[in-house]
């Protein structure tokens, strides 16, 4: 497999995940390469979501859950002891599957990161909010309303609201869990551009249901089912020409 | 008859049913409350209301009652308040979902449910005598607080639970602390709810007698509680004495129309604020 010369971000390696007693997660094992971006394909309850979850341990918040095996980002091991879980979370950042902004204005939306971490200077967040938002393409759209309700956007503006708030805490490596599945098409197409200018300066990891949409913006894909990694390969491989027969299955829509 | 006919007439008798249920409530309510002030509202004066009674109870006012019933509603919700939204944050936020917390939580669903009485006697055994705060002020308020400490709780909870997860995700996944993320991003969102809540149990303790009957409550006292370990008279209270213990209770029956028009007035009140709070605070958020 080539890793395109990049370095790799996140290593996972032998991952078992378990809820409670159920073993959603068997001996996963997957290079997330630096500013590169990896999508994750597989049926409904593959363990897509629960995989990408334990890269920032959204899953801890989940009780009677368990993980082995190691997660390294940047070489260390997140889920050591010493590792605090809110520095992770700042590095790792998440866009989830149903935009979910805040109630409050568009603006205070994007500083609540950045709040949180004890900023308070007023011009800094300012600039922060506007590179956020410029980031996440959405500048144009809000610039004259910053202080309405977040709610009042449109869905698609709502999830690229949630992306810039995940850029303005400058994190590492930004994971999406189908970010697409609750907006309309045009939107897609818009977070879609956006992921594609977002691995210039971040790491991506997209969880997608939609195969094209894993073909046109991924470098890597991952293809996982009932809790196992089936086949890892530089995208255009895994929808070409891909090693098992159950992943050309998939790809091809002969189920799932 | 046509299925369709016959489905149309099954709502028309369903919805007719149901108005005449509301219409049942609402007029039974409403005769109470005409009653009462068309009984009691000749009474209501400037002097009624601030003046303290006078010759044995069938002249002057009932400013005492009404300071009393104020001052224990006070102290009862600087007892429920905090410490009933303290509880629902640790049940709501923090707590295990173990067999313990269902436990916990189905004994606060059943204290809210023991008669007044009950409390009353439970605050006599435990303030008053084993705190030794005597009959007082305070320990009536402490009762009364006990009392609606599991509305508290419960109400409180139920405002949490509306809180969608996916702000507490959201925060969390910015790298907020558990504290951080549900002061900023759960609380915020939660407290219209929660006061709506608290102010509706104060507003039952503030017109409940059983509780600070042996524990605070005076007959009649000729001036105003200087502390809090004085007794104290209160509305529901002198209500009760009014309306069957005087001496001559016929005499002093407007009094007693009024007092209950007052204190009908103020829970009314109470009640009224806490949905005004409430819808201010959600317009304020959409």
């Amino acid at each position: 497999m080539s890793s395109a010369g990049n370095a790799i971000k996140i290593q996972v390696r032998n991952l078992d995940f378990y809820y409670g007693s159920v073993r959603a997660l068997k001996n996963v094992t997957i290079d997330c390469y630096d500013r590169k971006v990896t999508a994750i394909i597989g049926p409904s309850g593959c363990g897509k979501s629960t995989f990408i979850r334990t890269l920032n341990r959204m899953n801890d918040v989940i009780a009677g859950t368990r993980v082995e095996g190691t997660i390294l980002l940047d070489g260390s091991n997140i889920n050591a002891p010493d590792v605090d879980v809110v520095e992770l979370r700042r590095r790792v950042g998440m866009v989830f599957q149903k935009p979910n902004p805040f109630p409050k204005s568009i603006y205070d939306n994007i500083a609540y990161g950045l709040r949180i971490n004890g900023l308070r200077d007023r011009r800094e967040l300012e600039e922060t909010v506007e590179r956020s938002l410029r980031g996440a393409a959405l500048w144009e759209e809000v610039k004259d309303r910053l202080d309405e309700n977040a709610f009042a956007l449109s869905g698609g503006q709502q999830q690229r609201l949630c992306i810039a708030r995940s850029l303005a805490v400058e994190p590492e490596v930004i994971l999406f869990d189908e970010p697409c599945s609750a907006i309309d098409p045009i939107a897609t197409a818009k977070v879609e551009d956006l992921i594609e200018t977002l691995k210039k300066s971040y790491t991506v990891i997209i969880v997608t249901h939609n195969m094209q949409q894993a073909a046109r913006v991924s470098d890597f894909t991952a293809f996982m089912m009932l809790g196992e990694l089936v086949e890892f390969d530089v995208t255009e491989k895994i929808f070409t020409n891909p090693a098992n027969k159950l992943t050309e299955d998939y790809v091809t829509g002969r189920f799932g | 008859m046509k299925p369709a006919a016959r489905k149309k007439i099954i709502q028309a008798i369903g919805f007719l049913a149901l108005r005449a249920a509301m219409a049942l409530v609402l007029g039974v309510l409403l005769l109470f409350l005409y009653d009462i002030g068309k009984k009691g509202g000749g009474v209501i004066s400037w002097e009624f209301l601030s003046q303290a009674p006078r010759r044995g109870m069938t002249e002057g006012g009932i400013f005492p009652a009404i300071f009393g019933t104020f001052l224990v509603t006070v102290i009862t919700a600087v007892l429920s308040v905090p410490l009933g939204m303290c509880a629902a944050i640790y049940l709501n936020e923090y707590a295990k979902q173990t067999g313990l917390t269902r436990l916990i939580r189905l004994s606060i669903r059943n204290l809210s449910g023991v008669p007044s009485i009950v409390y009353g006697l439970f605050g006599v055994i435990l303030f008053v005598n084993a705190m030794r705060f005597g009959t007082s002020v305070l320990s009536a308020g402490l009762t009364l607080g006990l009392m609606t400490l599991p509305w508290t709780i419960t109400a409180s909870e139920e405002a949490l639970k509306t809180i969608p997860n996916s702000y507490r995700e959201g925060a969390l996944a910015l790298g907020a602390t558990k504290w951080q993320m549900i002061r900023t991003n759960v609380l915020p969102y939660a407290v219209p709810g929660m006061l709506t809540g608290t102010v509706l149990g104060l507003a039952r303790a503030a017109g409940e007698t059983a509780p600070i009957l042996f524990t605070g409550a005076a007959f009649y006292l000729p001036f105003l509680p200087r502390s809090l370990g004085d007794q104290f008279m209160a509305l529901p209270y002198h209500l009760y004495i009014m309306a069957t213990q005087h001496h001559a209770v016929l005499q002093v029956r407007p009094l007693a129309y009024g007092t209950a028009l007052v204190l009908i007035v103020l829970v009314l009140g109470m009640n009224m604020t806490a949905v005004i709070i409430r819808y201010r605070l959600r317009r304020k958020q959409r």
